[in-house]
């Protein structure tokens, strides 16, 4: 085969590889979405985390609005410090609420917020204050048995 | 010790142990060295660019259909199985995300490895191998033609750029492939299937890291494969055990090498 063919082929093989590296890229990997846009850094607390993880989303009414960057432990407070990256296209009132969340009944954990009404937005380093733990099933699940059990007692009583 | 020469069951058999331990390490020390030698004689490869073309042609392009139908039958298997399961917990839509998820960080780079160690690089095995035994290598170097330079490092350099390439289309046809059945043929609604893939599918963390891994698994298989080839016996059966040899090893590399990369690179968001 000689020396032109060969090229020619090369060539297609090439831009078929770079085609479908550009394929995965984009609309597997959907590269337009975030990376590249400027954050800024917020912080909460809770007193449980549930099983929420690094990259989580941070959901706002629904529409992400950014990522959860670092989870850690404060050993003053026995308390976990949540820290997001939040997208600076979107602004968020200083009294914010932020609530850990499950995405369907056996979803994902991801970080909601609900906008509050100060006329102060929240900048880079805040501590979001109003925040609600992740709900911890076994916990639910107790409350309800201590709950049905104390009903039944009242009821006995009555008797 | 002096027992040694009276239980002459068991002296000759740790010795042939020995020995072969000794050969695997000289072997391994003879590969690394070989390896340093052709990354340093890469010059002529990279400069005489046409020379690496041409083996792209033979390692790349051929391996071409087989990756792109291997792929496709990959995808659609993963749509069918994936789909089974899933919509078992009511989860279908989530198909993409188990299509694409699996293909681009393990079964892309893996299977197409497999398939460029068991087409390509075989082939580089055996081409070099029968050079040394028809003596073309020797001819070579007695024209003062380093053959690592002009036979051996265009060849690398072709198995290394090929192999992303290959892993890239194989993720692709793959992805397109789980499409066509999860969705034109269950029925999976569309837009599900694409939003949901591309919300959990990370750029970096996902597709990068499968892309690192083809980098890795093609240095892997291409360093054994013309290695294999300039170490062969040459003879006939030289060759052959040669071309064998090449497989296996690869094919074991890959896998360990999918282990160990694996380990560090998807394991790290949950440990940290």
């Amino acid at each position: 085969m000689n020396r032109a063919t060969i090229d020619v082929w090369v060539g297609v093989f090439v831009a078929a590889g770079f085609a479908g590296l550009l394929f995965l890229a984009l609309k597997v990997g959907n590269l337009a979405s975030f990376s590249t846009s400027q954050t800024y850094q917020v912080q909460a607390k809770f007193a449980n985390i549930g099983g929420l993880k690094i990259r989580a989303p941070v959901k706002s009414a629904g529409v992400v609005v950014g990522r959860v960057s670092e989870v850690r432990f404060d050993n003053e407070s026995y308390e976990a410090i949540v820290t997001f990256n939040l997208d600076t296209r979107f602004q968020f009132p200083r009294d914010t609420a932020a609530k850990i969340l499950t995405s369907g009944l056996l979803g994902e954990q991801y970080v909601g917020l609900e906008a509050g009404g100060d006329g102060v937005m929240l900048k880079q380093g805040d501590r979001l204050r109003l925040t609600q733990s992740a709900v911890v099933l076994e916990n639910l699940i107790s409350q309800f048995l201590f709950s049905k059990a104390a009903e039944d007692k009242d009821a006995k009583d009555k008797k | 010790m002096a027992e040694g020469g009276r239980t002459g069951g068991v002296a000759p058999l740790l010795e042939r142990l020995g020995g072969a331990v000794t050969a695997r390490i000289w072997r391994l020390g003879f590969a690394s060295r070989f390896f340093g030698y052709m990354l340093l004689h890469s010059g002529t490869a990279l400069r005489r660019f046409q020379l690496t073309i041409r083996e792209i042609y033979f390692a790349g392009v051929q391996s071409l259909i087989i990756i792109l139908v291997s792929g496709l039958f990959v995808g659609m298997v993963l749509g069918l199985q994936g789909y089974d399961t899933l919509q078992r917990y009511g989860s279908s839509e989530a198909l993409g995300i188990l299509v694409a998820l699996s293909l681009v960080r393990e079964l892309g780079p893996v299977v197409a490895g497999l398939l460029f160690a068991s087409r390509a690089g075989s082939a580089i095995t055996a081409e070099i191998g029968l050079m040394k035994a028809t003596e073309q290598i020797a001819a070579m170097e007695m024209m003062a033609v380093d053959p690592i330079a002009r036979v051996v490092a265009p060849r690398f350099w072709a198995g290394v750029i090929s192999m992303p390439l290959l892993a890239a289309m194989f993720s692709a046809m793959g992805i397109f492939g789980g499409y066509l059945v999860g969705v034109k043929l269950i029925g999976v609604d569309e837009g599900a299937f694409w939003s949901q893939m591309q919300a959990s599918v990370d750029v970096r963390e996902d597709i990068l890291n499968g892309v690192i891994k083809s980098i890795v698994f093609g240095v892997a298989v291409t360093w054994i494969a013309v290695f294999e080839g300039y170490d062969a016996q040459p003879t006939a059966e030289g060759v052959s055990s040669a071309t064998t040899r090449t497989v296996v090893t690869s094919s074991l590399a890959i896998l360990a090498l999918d282990f160990v990369l694996t380990a560090l690179m998807f394991t790290g968001g949950n440990a940290r």
